[in-house]
Parts: C-alpha cells; structure tokens; sequence
C-alpha cells in the first residue's frame, strides 16, 4: 500500500497528519515541483514586506519528513496521472505508481492577455520563489515603483509587502471596489481610505490594456482609460485558478472549475483524491460544489482526505470562505456570505463606528447567520463563525450580536452546552 | 488528557482567575509588579464574561479537533504531543487573526503589547495545576481529566 501525494502545502500536511494517525507504517511520497521544506504560502507577503525572514517560513519543523516517514520527491514536476495504470508521469519520463493518490497541486494564477505581460519585471504573487523575483527587481533593479493589477486579497497583499518596501504602488482594480469578493461596499470603501492613507494610489472600474517595456523590462503601462502609470515593476493578482493540468480528459477524473470530489474528498475515480485550492468541495452556504482558496478549508479537505485514505472513512462537512487579513495596520475578519446578492432573502444587522474607525456587519438567512464581516475590532469574531458552521436559530439573541458585550454569555445555556459536547466539559 | 472544567453556577464573577492568569504570564509573575511596574502591563490568557448575576471564565478548550491549529497560516498554533495541550508558539506567530476568526469558543486573545502574536491559555505550561483553577474561591473552575 503506497500513498503517493501530488503537492506540498497546506492540503498535503492535512493529509499527511491523518494518515500517520492512523497508518504508521505503509509508504508516503510526496512529489512536488516547488525545491522547498514545507513553507506557508500566505507569508510570502510577510517574507517580502521584510516582516519575516526565511527561517520563519517553515510551515512545519524541519524534520517533519522524516518524523512522519514520508519519502519526499521535491523539484519534481507531475506530467500526468494517468488513474487507469495508477501510476504518474514526471517530467523528464519517470514514472511513480500508486494505491492510494492524493491530488493536492492548489492553484495557478491567472494571467491575462494583455500586450507585455512576457517583460521582465511582470509577476504573479503566490510562490516563494515569486518573493525572489520581486527582491531582484528591488534591489539589482532598482524598482521604485510598482502597479498591482486587481484589488483582491493578494493584491492588497503584495501592494502592502511592497509599500514596506519603500516602493510607490498603485492598484487598479476592475470592479468598481477593492475586495469585492470578500467585502461589503462599506468595507471595501473604509479598505480603500486605509490603503490611500497608506499612500497607495487606486484606480476603479478599469484594468491595465498595455504594458510598455524598454529594452526588455517594465518601462511604464497604459491604463483602459488611456492614463500612464509609471511602474518599474507589475503584479499580476487578479485571480487563481485550480491546477488541474495535469489530469488528462479521458482519466476519467471529472473537473469542473475544480477537480470534481465527494463528501470523503475522493474524485470521480477510485483511490484518487483532491484537497486545497485545486479541489472543488462542498460549500455548506451556498449549498453547491466551488473551490474555495484559502488555507484553513485546504488543510481541512487534506486531512479529511488523508482520514478517508488511510480506510477511516470521515465526511467533509463542507467549507466556506473566511479571511482575516490588516489594512495598513486595521485587522479585518470576513467569513461567508457578506454582501448578500438579494435582499429579500437575507437580513443584514450593521454597526459602523466611523471615528475609530469599527465597522461590523452580520448576514442573516432564514435567522441564521451566514456572513460576517468585522474591521477594527476582530475580537472573539470566531463565536460568530461557529454559528455560521453550526447553522444556529439566532432569534433569541439577535439583538445581542452587534452589542458591544456580546459573547457566549448572549448564547441559550443549552447552546453552549452543545458547543461542548464530547469533550465532557460542562460550560 | 486534563482540561479545565467551567461551571457557571458557581462562577460569583470575582476574577480571581483573571489576576492570577494574569500574574502568571507576567515577567516578575509577583502580583504588585505585574500590575503596578510592568509596562506594557502583562495580558490574561482567559476571558471572563459576565451578564447579571451569571459570570463564567472561558479559557482555552484544547479541542481534539482543535480549529485553529487547523486553520494557522505560520504553523505556530500546535498540540503539544506530551500534554496534549494546543500552543501557540509566539515566535512562529505574525499575528495574522486566522485563529480569532475560527475559534467559536473566541478564547485565543490578540497581544499587540509588543510583536502582534495570538495569545491564548497554554494551561500554566509547567505547573501541576493551572494556576485560575487552584485560586478559583468556589470551584467554578476545576481541572479534571
């Protein structure tokens, strides 16, 4: 019996824990086309922005391997799974088979047609070694000023790393609002007036059509609306889409937007598994299949995965979205459904401080919590997220929850009793 | 393995807990200097509500299925194999919030006394008895496998 793992995030160490839990003998391989330890992704902004250096980004021990036996294969690029033989092909023509296969490969960013997007000086944010890129451009080249193209998390991301960095950074963002995806209007306005007091400049409702090289390297680019941005170096961070290349049509591994899975987190396919950003799980909100990117949900599929693997059948209750995340020092939590797309079916509770500044807004569906959002004041923000994923009746405390005591103590005694349960500790 | 059991109809809200907690996780762990010379002043690592005449303190569950060692972003939120306990180790931490936003207990406190780090019950790492349930007057904390 041999565990063959595709990647080595997030997802892969869920997977990696709950096989050992349970299954300490037979043979893990981990394969992975990045050369590194297992490092946490979301701190390349940190590793950039000079808060970190690269003995912090360890996302586990260094002798994590060899402590859960794992046989690593690192640098190393999977070509193709090919379920029938059960088997994969590397890059370069070797082959490593299987029994049991976990695909964990998360997510590759987009990166739009636009004339210049192969200069140097053009990058994408989601990989270490993009961190090195941008450190070049800095220091050899001497970048001063940088454009960031699309305004979701990672470009807000990158254009804090870089605004640490000294460098003048504009951010132009398609939609009307920065965060759009993970913010209310109100947010993503309060967003915006942090990230200008920061000093970065924001263009709305536009996107780059060109960027202008000379001899070779970003010289300046063209906004749709004919405005020049000097920029010395560009971020590409408008989107991430599941890595799935290397699954043939006919494997018979059904891929939607992601790679197609089942409550156990198991494909189409027998013994073939998908966990983390290349995946598409179930979204217990929207009551629908979606891959969702973030880190907490690929760890969580990995490890259901690796359960389901090792023969411990365990379900995936599902997921939802959830970040939290500074704005020029302002902590920010959003979880679920924020800005509902019709207001007949939803109710909305808000409190908007604007001096300090706080801002706090919960979604409510059929009396259940379903979004929230907290700027400024993200403390005990993940009692409302445990009555989002526990689908609590709110009626009886729903004029507790914007309150500024509001707390388990709001909760019914009987509910805090079931946060309890099976851990025999009474509340 | 041992937890920290909370009875809330014992609870008489003196906050005991709180000023020891606090004390403990003090440089000088001596009350009068904790509270009265270090600066910036030491946090507790439990929050003690209160509403009326009920009150409890909600320290750290250690779940099994511990959320947000699940959801950390750094690795820094981890089960201590020996004791079985969930610790956030300060070093690994940047303060991100992920652990806030997933705990449903909202029992892991943010310290910006100093470098942002989480900041949460680690059970008295170390001493037999966690410290809020030996000073606890009415046993509305017990310590209890």
């Amino acid at each position: 019996m041999r565990y063959v793992i595709i990647g080595n995030s997030a997802a892969a160490v869920g997977a990696i824990e709950a096989i050992r839990q349970y299954d300490p003998e037979n043979p893990i391989t981990v394969v992975a086309d990045e050369p590194w330890h297992v490092y946490s992704r979301p701190l390349i902004s940190y590793l950039l922005g000079g808060m970190i250096d690269e003995s912090q980004m360890a996302y586990r021990p260094r002798d994590f391997y060899a402590r859960h036996r794992v046989e690593t294969m690192l640098g190393v690029q999977v070509v193709r799974v090919n379920p029938a033989e059960q088997t994969l092909t590397l890059a370069g023509g070797g082959t490593v088979s299987y029994d049991r296969l976990l695909i964990a490969t998360g997510g590759r960013p987009f990166v739009p047609s636009v004339p210049g997007v192969s200069l140097k000086g053009v990058f994408t944010f989601i990989r270490w070694e993009d961190v090195r890129g941008l450190e070049q451009a800095i220091e050899r080249y001497g970048a001063r000023t940088a454009l960031v193209v699309g305004g979701g998390l990672i470009g807000l991301k990158t254009a804090e790393a870089l605004i640490a960095r000294s460098l003048r950074v504009t951010i132009v963002e398609l939609a009307d609002r920065i965060l759009s995806t993970t913010f209310d209007r109100t947010a993503s306005k309060l967003a915006e007036t942090l990230l200008r007091r920061a000093g970065v400049e924001i263009r709305l409702g536009l996107t780059v059509s060109e960027i202008i090289g000379r001899e070779g390297r970003v010289d300046h680019a063209v906004l749709q609306d004919g405005e020049r941005v000097e920029c010395d170096l560009v971020v590409l961070a408008i989107g991430v889409r599941p890595n799935v290349d290397l699954i043939p049509p006919d494997s018979g591994i059904q891929i939607n937007r992601g790679i197609l899975v089942d409550q156990h987190m198991q494909t189409t396919v027998p013994n073939v598994y998908a966990a983390g950003d290349c995946a598409e799980a179930y979204d217990m909100l929207l009551g629908v299949n979606r891959p969702i990117a973030i880190w907490p949900n690929a760890y969580r599929q990995g490890y259901i995965a690796g359960c389901n693997m090792a023969g411990v059948l365990r379900e995936y209750a599902g997921g939802f979205p959830m970040n939290s995340v500074e704005v020029h020092g302002v902590p920010t939590i959003s979880v679920g459904i924020t800005d509902p797309p019709d207001r007949d079916s939803y109710e909305v509770l808000e409190r908007y401080d604007r001096e300090r500044p706080i801002y706090k807004r919960l979604v409510l569906r059929d009396n259940r919590l379903v979004g929230v959002i907290c700027i400024g004041d993200v403390d005990r923000a993940g009692i409302y997220t445990g009555l989002i994923r526990d689908r609590v009746d709110v009626t009886p405390f729903k004029d507790h929850l914007l309150t500024g005591k509001f707390g388990l103590i709001s909760l019914p005694r009987e509910y805090r009793k079931h946060l309890v349960v099976g851990e025999g500790i009474e509340v | 393995m041992k937890r920290i059991i909370v009875h809330e109809e014992y609870c008489i809200g003196c906050r005991l807990c709180e000023i020891y907690c606090l004390t403990q996780h003090s440089q000088s762990r001596k009350i009068i200097k904790a509270f009265k010379e270090e600066t910036p002043r030491p946090l507790a690592r439990l929050v003690v509500e209160e509403a009326g005449p009920l009150s409890f303190a909600m320290p750290c569950r250690h779940c099994e299925d511990a959320p947000c060692v699940e959801a950390c972003l750094t690795g820094a939120m981890q089960r201590d194999e020996r004791t079985g306990a969930v610790l956030c180790n300060e070093k690994r931490c940047v303060g991100c919030w992920t652990c806030i936003m997933v705990c449903p207990f909202g029992a892991i406190l943010r310290n910006v006394t100093g470098r942002k780090v989480a900041s949460k019950c680690d059970l008295c790492y170390g001493e037999e008895v966690p410290v809020c349930v030996a000073h606890c007057p009415n046993e509305a904390l017990t310590y209890e496998e």
